[in-house]
Order: C-alpha cells, then structure tokens, then sequence
C-alpha cells in the first residue's frame, strides 16, 4: 500500500481547514474548520502508524478524539455566551478590543 | 502486534502532579456537594492546600532524584517515558506552583468589589439584564474558577515535563481549555471579557492544530512520539528531511503561539486586557513558564541535531517579537494593554535566551547556558508580572479597575504606597540595574553572545532601551503629572490576600535584584534535560 494519498489527502483536509479559519466568519463555521483541521491530523497519524507498524499514531488518534470533544464543549459554551449577548456569532462584530 | 501490559507508574516521582489534579476532582466535587452560599471558603481551602501540598511535594522530590544514568542530568523518566521529571521540570514545577498560589490569593480577593469577587456572579445571565442584577444582589460568586485553576495549574505542570509529543499536545490542551474558560469570566466589562474569551479559544483551537499536525509529521519521520527516539531518527537523519523540517515548524508555531510570540502575538493585548485582572496576573507568569519549559524541551532534547535548522529561525522569531512589543506598547494608553505589549517585547528576550550557548564549554566564567538564564529570566520576569497585574485590581474608579492612562497621574501624590511599588515593578521589567530583571536579562544576552548571536543581541538592546521609555514614561505619569480632575482614580484599600501577593513580589523582584545568587546556585543545580 502507497501511503502517499493518504498523507496528500490529510494535507488538503488541513488546508481547507486552516483556509477556512481565516476566511469564515460564524464562529461555529470557524470551528469547524479547526475540527477539520485535527481530522486531517488523525488521518496522518494513522497513515504513519501504518508505515511505521507501530500503534503509536493509532493511539494518538484516540486521544486527539477525546481532546476534540472537551475543545467542542468549552468553544460552543464560549461561543453561545457570546451569541446571547450580541445575537450574532460573527467573529468580526466582535471589536471592542483591538490595537 | 505489540502486547499490552501494566505500566510502569513512579507514585512516589509524581506526587505533585496527583495533589494538584486529585485537589481538582475534589474542587468538582465540593462544586456538587456543597450549598452554593458555602462554597467558597473550603474551595479556596482545596486550591490552596493542594497547591502548597504539591509544592512541598516537589521540594522533596527535588532533594530526593538521583543522578541520570550518564550522570549529565539528574531525574528520572517516568510513566513508561511519557512524564520526564528531571531538574529543570522540578524547577519549573515550583515556579508555576508558586504563581498558582499567588493567582489563587487573587481570585479569592473580595473586599475589592465590596463583597463581591472579581468574577461574574452568574456567567450565564446576560449582561445589563435582571437576572444580572440579582445575581450580583445575592452576592452569588463562580466558585467554578478555582478547580478550573487547578486544571490549568495541572496542565501547566505537566506541559514542560511531557517526554512525548502526545502528551504534550494534551496537556497543552489542559492547561489552556480552562484559561479559555477563566477569561470569559470577569464581573465587570463582560462584553470585553466573552469577546477575550472567544479570541483565545479561536485562536488558540486554530494554533493547537498546527502542534498538531506537526506531531504527525515529526512521527511520521521519527516512527515514534517520543522525544528520545526523536533525536535518536535526528541524528540518524536516514528518513524524508523535508518531512522534519515542516513538522519543526508547525509544532514552533503552536508553541510560540502559547508564549505570545510574532507573528502569533496579536491575541495576547486582547486577552489580557479583556481577562479578569487575577486571571491576566496568574496567565502572564505561569503559562509563559510552562510554554518555555515545552518549547526548550522540545527543540533542545528532540531536535538538538538539527540545531542548525531552528535557530536562525527562532532568532528571527525574537528579533521580530521584541521590536514589535517594544515600539507597540510605547503607543499605549492602556495601562493594562501596555504591560501586555511589554510581555511580548519580554517573549522575545527569553527568546534571546533560547537561542544561546547550550554547553558550558561554549561559555566563559561567570556565564550562565541558555537553559539556566531562560529559567532565572522565567522567575523574575513571573514574579514583576504577577506583582505589577495586582497592583491594576486595585486602582479604581466607579467603573471597576481604572486602567486608562490619564487616571493614573498624578497617582504618587495620593498613594505613595502603590505608586511606588508599581514603579519598582516598571524599573524591574525594563532592566534597571538591582533590580531582579537586570540580573535576567544580563543572563540572557550574555548567553545568546556566546553562541554568536550578536545580531540578535543588539536588536535586543534597542528592544531594551525602546521599553525603558514607555516604562519610565508610566512612572513619569504616576509622580509628575497633575491628577486629571475629573477621570482621577483612587486606590481601594485591598484585603490581606491582595496585600499579601504584592508584597511577596516585590520581596522576590528586590532580593533576587540585589542577591540573585542563591537563585542562580538554583538553576545551576538543577542541571540538564534527560535525554
């Protein structure tokens, strides 16, 4: 098995994830976008885990899973908070702090 | 298929880590247990004994560890390799203990806000509504803050002593999901402090998956997580170079990111000003302890071979980062925005030192190696931070904490007290010679020019002289300047607690100023990484 596609795949998923934080405005969408991103890190880690023959990178996975769902609970308190304040969950109206 | 057997745990090594997390579960627990009106002293109880505990702990472990094996470093690896506790973990263990006991003496603080502490009584009643209202009349408080802290602190402990990548991405994420947590919290300004919180968590969430990615890359290189078999693949170099040289970079990125370094600095003035002044306090000396204790594990035990690869770019990285905290914090007129900015331009000296002479064969007399001047620069930039943050909860006005500038003038003539330790927090922070920070910056500089860098010392130095105008600018406002009639601000006398964490600040700036050899004879002590 080449591991070439799977490790060419996990960088577009990345990519697009990281592409898609700097240009999304809705916090939920921007977040996803990072979810995206720790995806592609799992597909990577898995398909070195293959090469490898090791289950280092598997077990990794697994723990990127568990961390990804507590980042989920913090970032949508975080963002519902905002969103009841403001009844907006764009990033950008979110500007009483700069400079 | 390898097997799968019991692991190896050293209980008694670990101790500290146990208190503080085991002290945690107990917080969530009390959370659950107890009525909400009784919470808060045994709360307080809870942080503050398992933080002493765990402190005690690591005195003891560090009087106890044995030689490594080569007999370079002292310690011993743990958790089947995961958790490394060595001399330089053991001293930033006391460090960040130390700052998490201060932090905690803050966010009990409650005479300030009459009664009340400084965070939202209610986090979820929306601002300026009825249920706000009656949430701070009923005195309600988030006790919810000190397990969190606890979390952070134990995510922090563990951060700087991980012996893999996997374990440090994950503590990464414990130390800092809480923080998110803790800066959206604050009692007054709320719109700012969630607008603080959500540009952490964004921004923080964005650069943990480019740690990430880098961890798979670098495995994918190496075969393993672990930062030994890493620098073994290194100096082997048979694998993909190319495969190790993004994977160095993404993982720098997520970490400069955590210590608030160019180009990924431009969260660190929001935060901190948005943040409730006990959490800006605790932030600012502990996370950057923990994040330099990773950053410099990681490049100089994993890819010390490929030392020739990093540093050029890190000491881009400094060049960069202290210009820009220095030139930006001189446009300020924020007082808590300025010392924000001054904690970049401070990111970029210890920066300075990362990048210095490694090996004591490399130095003169009298010098210290990059690892011990990161680590005393560490103790007294910590120390001047947390103690300068203090002094912000206490000067007030109607609204809350008065950090615009123009309210602080004229602030020597009504108190002397304050103003002047301010001042004194200013002096150490640009470097004034008997002062705490002279004796770490000298540290740093001298290290970084003995390993050639003195095209990064000299951007430093202007650096240095850049922060000594916007700090003596501050001091030159506070003792001669004619209070602003009607924007003046007046210093609320504190309790114990806040009294009580300025003083032991300004005691450590003052003595590790005038006699920092105890403290050196410290660093010294502690030694090298385990390999």
């Amino acid at each position: 098995m080449s591991l070439t596609p799977y490790i060419v795949l996990s960088a577009i998923l990345f990519t697009i994830g990281s592409i898609g934080v700097l240009t999304r405005r809705n916090a939920i969408v921007v977040f996803m976008c990072v979810e995206l991103m720790l995806n592609a890190c799992n597909l990577a880690f898995v398909a070195f885990a293959h090469q490898h023959g090791n289950l280092d990178g598997q077990v990794a996975a697994f723990f990127v899973m568990v961390v990804a769902a507590a980042e989920v609970v913090i970032g949508l308190a975080i963002i519902m908070t905002i969103f009841r304040t403001r009844r907006s969950a764009s990033v950008d109206d979110a500007s009483l702090l700069k400079f | 298929m390898p097997d799968f057997g019991k692991p190896t745990i050293e209980y008694v090594e670990l101790i500290p880590l146990f208190v503080v997390f085991g002290a945690a579960c107990l917080g969530v627990l009390v959370e659950a247990f107890l009525p909400r009106e009784t919470r808060r002293v045994p709360q307080v109880l809870v942080t503050l004994v398992g933080l002493a505990g765990a402190l005690g702990a690591t005195i003891y472990v560090a009087t106890d560890v044995d030689k490594h094996a080569d007999g370079a470093a002292r310690g011993l690896v743990g958790a089947e390799g995961s958790i490394i506790v060595d001399g330089p973990t053991l001293y930033l263990w006391g460090l960040v203990l130390v700052f998490g006991i201060l932090g905690t003496a803050l966010f009990a603080e409650r005479r300030l806000e009459g009664g009340l502490s400084a965070f939202a009584g209610q986090a979820a009643a929306l601002p300026g509504t009825e249920a706000e209202r009656i949430a701070a009349t009923k005195g309600l408080d988030h006790t919810e803050v000190y397990p969190l802290l606890l979390f952070s602190i134990g995510g922090m402990l563990l951060f700087p002593a991980s012996g893999d990548l996997l374990t440090m991405f994950v503590a990464l994420e414990v130390l800092s999901l809480p923080l998110y947590l803790l800066c959206g919290l604050a009692r007054r300004r709320r719109l700012l402090s969630q607008e603080a919180a959500m540009k952490y968590f964004l921004l923080g969430a964005f650069s943990s998956g480019f740690f990430l990615y880098g961890a798979a890359l670098v495995y994918g290189y190496a075969g393993s997580v672990s930062l030994s078999d890493i620098d073994q693949a290194v100096r082997e170099g048979t694998a993909d170079h190319t495969l190790l040289l993004v994977g160095i970079a993404l993982l720098a990125v997520g970490l400069l990111f955590k210590v608030g370094a160019a180009p990924f600095q431009a969260w660190t003035p929001d935060v901190y000003q948005g943040a409730p002044t006990a959490v800006t306090a605790f932030m600012s000396a502990a996370t950057k302890v923990a994040a330099f204790g990773a950053l410099l594990r990681l490049f100089y035990v994993a890819f010390d071979a490929e030392r020739w690869s990093w540093q050029p770019m890190l000491a881009v990285v400094a060049i960069v980062t202290m210009l820009l905290g220095a030139v930006l914090a001189v446009a300020q007129t924020d007082v808590k925005r300025m010392l924000a900015y001054s904690a970049i331009a401070h990111t970029g000296f210890l920066l300075t030192g990362v990048i210095g002479a490694q090996g004591s064969g490399e130095l003169g007399d009298n010098q210290y190696t990059s690892l011990e001047g990161v680590l005393f620069y560490l103790t007294t930039y910590g120390f001047a931070s947390v103690g300068a943050f203090a002094l912000l909860t206490v000067v007030r006005d109607a609204g809350g904490e008065a950090t615009g500038g123009s309210s602080w003038s004229g602030l020597g003539k009504r108190s002397p007290l304050v103003a002047g330790a301010f001042a004194f927090f200013m002096l150490s922070m640009a470097g004034i010679p008997l002062t705490s920070g002279f004796v770490g910056k000298w540290a740093v500089f001298t290290s970084a020019m003995s390993a050639g860098f003195w095209w990064v010392v000299l951007p430093a130095i202007t650096a240095s002289i850049i922060a000594v105008f916007f700090y003596i600018r501050q001091i030159r406002l506070m003792f001669f300047s004619e209070p602003d009639p009607d924007g003046a601000a007046a210093v609320t006398e504190p309790s114990l607690l806040t009294t009580g964490t300025v003083a032991i600040c300004l005691a450590a700036t003052l003595v590790l100023g005038i006699v920092p050899g105890p403290v050196l004879d410290l660093v010294v002590g502690a030694g090298e990484f385990i390999r």
